[in-house]
C-alpha cells in the first residue's frame, strides 16, 4: 500500500524539486575518492581468476585441477562440482523471474560449455601471476560440438541443441521433441484480417539486429570475505545489492542473513549489472581459502562472457487508410537469448506497437537459445529492437501516404484511455505532447542539404515500481541521514535528497543521502526499470511524511497542545490557529536537540511495494549526412523529447536522454559482435567494438515534457530507459531519406551502407 | 624474480615503490600505492579512464610500465584539487552535471586539463577530438563538452 499520492502536491509551489543543485556525491567523483568495485583492498587478499571455455559449444568430459592445486601460492580452486545443482523452476526475485538451474550453469559450466568465454573453473592465488599460471595448469577435456549462433539456424528442425530438456513453452500441444525455442508468446487485439482488408496501403518488411553490449566503462568486480563460521561479506559493483545477496545465497546454499552485500559506486550498468558472474565464484573461493578474494574482469572477459542484449530477426506488417489511420499491425519477433532462456522478447512484443492506438494488432515472439553469452537486461530490454522495426515501417507508410511522419504518428498516437495490445488501458501519457514539441522545435524546420536526411521515431517504455525501503535518521543537530537501497548510477542520491528536503522543508544540504548495504535496510529490488526516482522517491516521501508527523507530535508534546493544532511549514512546527502569540515556531534542529527528552531518537522508515509506475514516451528527431563515397553516416543534429512526468533534477533527466540517444547512435551505426566460423568473438575490446566517442556525435538537444504521473507524489515517471528506444528507428529513417534506400539491418556501418547505395544505384 | 625499485614524483611529492617488470604504471598506482582514482576500463589504451600526466604528457597509465616512472613527474586525479579548492574543471563538471556514474570522470578531467594547458580557448570540435580517447557511456558527452568549454572560459578570465 503506497497510495500517498496527493494531487495538491503536484500543484503546490516547489522550492527544491525541479531545480538543479550540485549532486551530493559529486566531489568524491571529481577527485577520485569515490570507491568503485575494483577500488576495494582488504588485508591478506587473494586474487581470483576465471578459466573460460575456448569453444562455443563443447561437452566437458573432465576437469583435472591437480597440477594447478599443487602450484605454490594457489589457495583455492572451484569448478561446477563446488556448486549444488538446482532445479529448473522460475522463482521471483523482486520484479524478475529467475531460473537457478540456468543461473548455476551460467556462472560455472556444468555438463557443457555453451559459449566461448563460459566460465569452467576459478582459481584464487596469492597474486595475479600465480593465478594465471594456475589457470594454464587446469586440464579440461572438451568434446567440441556443433554450435549455432543465429535464431533462424537455431530454430531449424535439425539445429544442434543447446539443452536436451528444452521443450517450447507456450505452444499447444507441448512439443514432442526438444528444440532451441524456449518460449512462444503472443499478444493480440481485434481482428487482423478485417483490419488489413480496410487498409489502402500495407507495408511489410523483415529486419535484422545484432547483439550489442551495454558497454559500461567499469568492468565487473567484487571482493568476497567468508569467515570460518560461514559469515560472509561481499563488496561489489551492482545494480542491486539485495538481488546479489539472494542469488549468491541460493547458489552457495547460504542463508541470506549470513551474507552482507555492500554495493560500491557503480561505473555504469544499463541493465548489465543486474545479474551475478564473479560474485558467487569469489564467495566460493573465499569460503575454501578463508581469505578475502578479489575478482575483476578484464574488458575481454566483459565482452566474451557478460550479457549483451539480443540480436533479433523480425517481420513487421502494418496497414493504413489513405487518410493516415492505421487499421492493422502484425509482427513476429525472434530474439536471441544467448545460451540460456530469457531474452527480453516478451517486453519487446509488449512495446512493439505500444505508442499507437490500434484496434487490430498481433505480436508473436520467440525466445531462442544460441551459443552466445546469456543476454542481460540492457536499458528498456527488448523495446528498442522491436520499436526500431515498427518505427521504420511507420516511417515508410507515412512516406507512401505522403504524410508528415509526425502528423501520421499524431493521427495514431496512444493517449489516456487507449487500450494497449498487451492488456492495460493507459492512464495519462505524454506521446502526443512529445510529438507536438518535436513539430514545433526549430530543429524540425532546419533546411537539409544534399545527402542529408531527417528521421523521426517515437518510443515507449513501461517503467516499474517494486519492493523499496528508505530510512531517514534525524541527527541530534537537525540534519538528516537518508539511506536508500537502490544503487545510485546516474545521480539518484541527488533526486532522493531533493524530495526529502522538499517534504521536510529544509535546505538540501541538511540531507545527507547514502546507499545502504543489505544489513541496513529491508529488501529493495534493484536499480532498473527506471524505477529509482519513482520507487525510492516514493519511499523517501513516505518516510519524510512520517518524520513530519513525529516532529509535530514532539512539538505538540513540548507545547502541551493537541497534535492536530500543530502544522509543519518551512522546516518548522507551528501552531495552526492564528493569533496565538505565545507559541513560537520550533525548527527541525530545535526538536532534534531535545528529542531524547520528548520520546527518544526520531527515525522514519518506509517499506513499500511501489505501484503506479507511469510509462514514459519519447520522440526523437535526427539529421544525418551520408557520405556516398564511403557509406559513413554522420549525425548532424539530434533532438530528444521525452515525457518525464516530473523532472526532479532536470540536468540528470537531460543526461539520461542524451546518454540514451548516444548509446542508440552506437547501436544504429557501429556496434556489433563479430564472430569467426568457430563461434569465437573477434572484437572483444573497445578498439574494435567501437562505442561512440566524443568526436562522433553532436550536442544532443533535449526537451523535457511533463505530463505528471498521478500515482507519484511529485508526478515522477522514471526516465532512464525510454531514451534508447527511438534512436535506431529515427536514424534508420534519416538514412533512408538521405539515400533513398531503406535499411532494415543494424548496424548501418559504412561497408553496409556503401554496399546498399551501390546496389540501389546499379538497379536503378 | 626480484622487483625494481623506482623513485619518482607523484602529485608533487617524492614517491618510491617496488614493482615487477611487467607491472603497468596503472597497476602500481592502484594496487601498490592505493591511488585508485585512476580507473581501469580496458587495459589496452582504448578508454582513457586511467589518463595521467607523465612529465607533462597525457598518457594512459595502462600503457606505461611502472619502471618507466623512474625519475619522472606523475600527476593523477588525486592531485588535481588544491587543498579544499577544486580545480575549475572539477567545479564545472559538477555544475554542468557532466558525470553520471562517474567512473570515466577522473580520466576526462586529466585529459581536459591537458587540453586547456595547451589550448586555453578550444572550439567545440577541438574539445571533441582531444577527448575522443576517453570513453563515457552515460552522458552522451554533451554536458562534458559544455563543462570543458565553460571551465576554459573561466580560466581565461582568471
Amino acid at each position: 500500500m503506497n497510495d500517498i499520492t496527493n494531487q495538491s502536491v503536484l500543484e503546490r509551489h516547489l522550492k527544491i524539486v525541479g531545480t538543479r543543485p550540485l549532486r551530493p556525491d559529486g566531489v568524491d567523483k571529481v577527485t577520485g575518492r569515490a570507491q568503485f568495485g575494483a577500488d576495494i583492498h582488504l588485508p591478506n587478499m587473494l586474487v581470483g581468476k576465471v578459466l573460460r571455455s575456448p569453444h562455443a559449444h563443447a561437452r566437458i568430459k573432465s576437469i583435472d585441477i591437480s597440477k594447478a592445486q599443487a602450484l605454490p601460492g594457489v589457495k583455492a580452486i572451484v569448478t561446477a562440482a563446488d556448486f549444488s545443482d538446482l532445479p529448473s523452476e522460475f522463482i521471483p526475485a523482486g520484479e524478475m523471474m529467475v531460473n537457478f538451474r540456468d543461473m548455476t550453469r551460467n556462472i560455472m559450466a556444468r555438463e557443457k560449455a555453451l559459449y566461448e568465454g563460459h566460465a569452467v573453473a576459478a582459481v584464487a592465488a596469492i597474486n595475479e601471476a600465480v593465478a594465471n599460471q594456475a589457470l594454464n595448469l587446469i586440464e579440461v577435456d572438451y568434446e567440441v560440438l556443433p554450435h549455432v549462433m543465429d535464431v533462424d539456424e537455431a530454430m531449424a528442425p535439425d539445429a544442434p541443441l543447446l539443452h536436451d530438456n528444452m521443450f517450447t513453452i507456450g505452444v499447444e500441444p507441448k512439443p514432442a521433441k526438444p528444440s532451441n525455442i524456449a518460449k512462444r508468446v503472443e499478444f493480440a487485439l481485434g481482428d487482423l484480417a478485417a483490419g488489413f482488408a480496410k487498409a489502402d496501403v500495407v507495408i511489410e518488411r523483415e529486419f535484422l539486429t545484432r547483439p550489442v553490449h551495454q558497454g559500461y566503462i567499469e568492468p565487473h568486480a567484487c571482493v568476497a570475505r567468508v569467515s570460518e563460521d560461514g559469515q560472509a561479506e561481499l563488496w561489489c559493483t551492482t545494480q542491486g545489492q539485495f538481488i546479489v545477496r539472494g542469488f549468491c545465497a541460493k547458489l552457495l546454499g547460504m542463508e541470506v542473513s549470513k551474507l552482507k552485500v555492500t554495493p560500491s559506486e557503480i561505473g555504469g550498468g544499463f541493465g548489465g549489472k543486474t545479474v551475478v558472474y564473479l560474485e558467487p565464484l569469489a564467495l566460493a573461493l573465499s569460503r575454501k581459502a578463508c581469505q578475502p578474494v578479489k575478482m575483476v574482469m578484464s574488458r575481454t572477459e566483459v565482452f566474451r562472457a557478460t550479457g549483451p542484449t539480443s540480436g533479433a530477426r523480425m517481420w513487421v506488417k502494418i496497414g493504413a487508410t489513405k487518410d493516415g489511420r492505421i487499421t492493422a499491425a502484425d509482427a513476429v519477433l525472434k530474439y536471441q537469448a544467448g545460451a540460456f532462456q530469457g531474452s527480453p522478447v516478451q517486453p519487446g512484443c509488449m512495446c512493439a506497437f505500444a505508442p499507437y492506438d490500434l484496434e487490430n494488432v498481433r505480436v508473436v515472439g520467440y525466445d531462442v537459445v544460441v551459443n552466445r553469452p546469456k543476454v542481460a537486461a540492457y536499458r528498456a530490454p527488448g523495446g528498442p529492437i522491436a520499436e526500431y522495426a515498427v518505427e521504420s515501417v511507420i516511417d515508410e507508410l507515412a512516406l507512401r501516404l505522403k504524410l508528415d511522419p509526425i502528423e501520421f504518428r499524431l493521427k495514431n498516437a496512444a493517449k489516456e484511455g487507449t487500450k494497449a495490445a498487451y492488456g492495460p488501458k493507459f492512464g495519462p501519457i505524454g506521446l502526443v505532447e512529445t510529438l507536438k514539441a518535436a513539430r514545433e522545435h526549430p530543429h524540425y524546420a532546419t533546411p537539409l542539404k544534399k545527402n542529408q536526411g531527417r528521421g523521426v521515431a517515437s518510443g515507449f517504455w513501461f517503467n516499474i515500481g517494486g519492493d523499496t525501503c528508505a530510512t531517514l535518521n534525524l541527527g541530534e543537530d537537525g540534519t538528516v541521514s537518508l539511506v536508500a537501497g537502490t544503487p545510485d548510477i546516474g545521480g539518484s542520491r541527488a533526486s532522493l535528497a531533493m524530495m526529502a528536503a522538499e517534504e521536510l522543508g529544509v535546505p538540501l544540504d541538511k540531507i545527507r543521502p547514502s546507499i545502504g548495504d543489505t544489513s541496513s535496510l529491508g529488501y529493495n529490488f534493484l536499480t532498473g526499470g527506471s524505477r529509482v526516482t519513482f520507487s525510492s522517491g516514493m519511499a523517501v516521501v513516505e518516510a519524510a511524511r512520517d518524520m513530519v508527523r513525529q516532529l509535530r507530535e514532539r512539538a505538540a508534546r513540548m507545547w502541551e497542545v493537541p497534535v492536530d493544532s500543530v502544522i509543519w511549514e518551512d522546516g518548522c512546527a507551528r501552531i495552526a490557529e492564528a493569533g496565538v502569540a505565545e507559541f513560537k515556531s520550533m525548527s527541525l534542529a530545535e526538536i532534534a536537540k531535545t528529542a531524547g527528552k520528548t520520546g527518544g531518537p526520531i527515525v522514519a522508515n518506509a517499506a513499500i511495494n511501489a505501484t503506479g509506475a507511469g510509462p514514459s514516451l519519447a520522440t526523437h528527431v535526427v539529421d544525418v549526412e551520408v557520405d556516398p563515397e564511403t557509406g559513413k553516416v554522420t549525425v548532424l543534429r539530434y533532438t530528444a523529447i521525452q515525457d518525464a512526468g516530473k523532472a526532479v533534477h532536470p540536468s540528470y533527466v537531460e543526461g539520461q536522454m542524451q546518454g540514451g540517444a548516444v548509446q542508440g547512435i552506437g547501436w544504429a551505426l557501429n556496434e556489433e559482435y563479430i564472430y569467426d566460423a568457430k563461434g569465437r568473438l573477434e572484437n572483444p575490446g573497445f578498439l574494435d567494438y567501437r562505442i561512440p566517442v566524443c568526436s562522433d556525435v553532436p550536442m544532443i538537444d533535449t526537451v523535457i515534457v511533463e505530463v505528471p504521473n498521478p500515482r507519484h507524489p511529485y508526478g515522477v515517471r522514471g526516465v532512464g530507459e525510454t531514451p534508447i528506444v527511438p534512436p535506431m528507428g529515427a536514424i534508420a529513417n534519416a538514412v533512408a531519406h538521405a539515400t533513398g534506400v531503406r535499411f532494415t539491418e543494424l548496424p548501418m556501418s559504412p561497408p553496409r551502407v556503401l554496399a546498399a547505395i551501390d546496389t540501389a544505384a546499379a538497379t536503378r | 624474480m626480484s622487483k625494481h625499485h623506482v623513485t619518482t614524483t607523484i602529485n608533487g611529492d617524492p614517491a618510491e615503490f617496488l614493482c615487477s617488470t611487467e607491472q603497468t604504471l596503472l597497476d602500481v598506482l592502484r594496487d601498490v600505492l592505493y591511488l585508485t582514482g585512476s580507473k581501469e576500463g580496458c587495459a589496452s589504451g582504448d578508454c582513457g579512464a586511467c589518463s595521467v600526466m607523465l612529465d607533462g604528457r597525457l598518457v594512459c597509465a595502462c600503457l606505461v610500465l611502472g619502471v618507466e616512472a623512474q625519475g619522472k613527474r606523475i600527476e593523477t586525479i588525486e592531485g588535481m584539487a588544491h587543498g579544499d579548492k577544486l580545480h575549475p574543471l572539477q567545479q564545472k563538471f559538477l555544475e554542468h552535471a557532466a558525470l553520471q556514474c562517474g567512473v570515466c570522470t577522473p580520466g576526462f578531467l586529466i585529459a581536459a586539463k591537458a587540453l586547456l594547458e595547451r589550448n586555453p580557448d578550444p572550439s567545440e570540435t577541438e574539445v571533441r577530438y582531444w577527448l575522443a580517447g576517453n570513453l563515457c557511456r552515460c552522458t552522451g558527452y554533451d554536458k562534458i563538452v559544455r563543462a570543458v568549454i565553460d571551465a576554459a572560459k573561466e580560466m581565461r578570465a582568471a
